[in-house]
């Protein structure tokens, strides 16, 4: 199972925290799994639609929407940090 | 490697506390250099209030520290961020850099601070006077700040890219 986190924002508007969901048969990247979100419609689509203003991590190191993806990933969206 | 000491919580820290602890057992330090940062007001904000990814936090915060050591030479270093609720005035983070001459400790603690700021898994809300509440945004100069060192730092920056 991916287990996917979202934070700030993402997660006021999603509504939840995290989510766990099986590895979709023809996901191989953070990128296939940002179709599928956004293929959801409502907040997803409106959110995924717009990959530009959103941060990944794969397995909590920072990652491209090209990083491939496995069973049992932890994937993380956020907006681009903003601490210190 | 020398000491690092990297730590997320809702607390205060105390300044003295913590370089006293940075300099235990340490006879070649010449200089502590240390950043404190404090939520500032304006706009009728009352607050901030601080998320953070738990885990990856620490671990991006330990590499940055850990980049700070090797690239300055550091002989110890301390980053304490405060996370929850946090009221105008008071203090948000805290970086001790321990080195054996100013210069080196002044370099890293600005160092750590402009990647920290664009690095490390915090979001801040802004929480004002009438109720309101909004995320901040990302700056386009906290990044520019950040790749300044990227030349410098290249090899151990790579993999910390967001």
């Amino acid at each position: 199972m991916l287990h996917i986190l979202y934070f700030a924002w993402l997660r006021d508007r999603l509504g939840r925290a995290d989510e766990t969901l099986p590895l979709p048969a023809d996901a191989r990247s953070v990128q296939d799994l940002i179709t599928q979100l956004r293929a959801r419609g409502g907040e997803y689509g409106a959110i995924f639609a717009r990959p530009e203003q959103i941060r990944v991590a794969v397995n909590q190191r920072f990652a491209t929407v090209a990083a491939p993806i496995a069973a049992n990933d932890e994937i993380a969206f956020f907006p681009p940090v903003t601490g210190g | 490697m020398p000491p690092v000491t990297v730590r997320v919580q809702p607390d205060p820290f105390d300044t003295a506390h913590e370089t006293a602890l940075l300099l235990r057992g340490q006879d070649m330090v010449g200089g502590v250099g240390a950043f404190t940062g404090v939520v500032r007001g304006g706009n009728g904000l009352v607050a901030l209030e601080l998320e953070h990814y738990p885990g990856m936090t620490e671990s991006q915060m330990q590499r940055i520290a850990d980049s700070a050591c090797e690239r300055f030479g550091l002989l110890g270093c301390t980053v304490i961020h405060r996370v929850g609720r946090l009221e105008v005035g008071m203090p948000i983070v805290l970086v001790l850099c321990a080195a054996a001459h100013r210069g080196s400790a002044f370099e890293a603690t600005e160092f750590i601070m402009d990647w920290l700021k664009t690095r490390a898994p915090f979001w801040k809300r802004e929480v004002f006077a009438d109720g309101r509440s909004a995320w901040v945004e990302a700056r386009a100069d906290d990044d520019a700040a950040a790749a300044r060192w990227d030349g410098i730092v290249a090899a151990a920056g790579a993999e910390l890219k967001k």
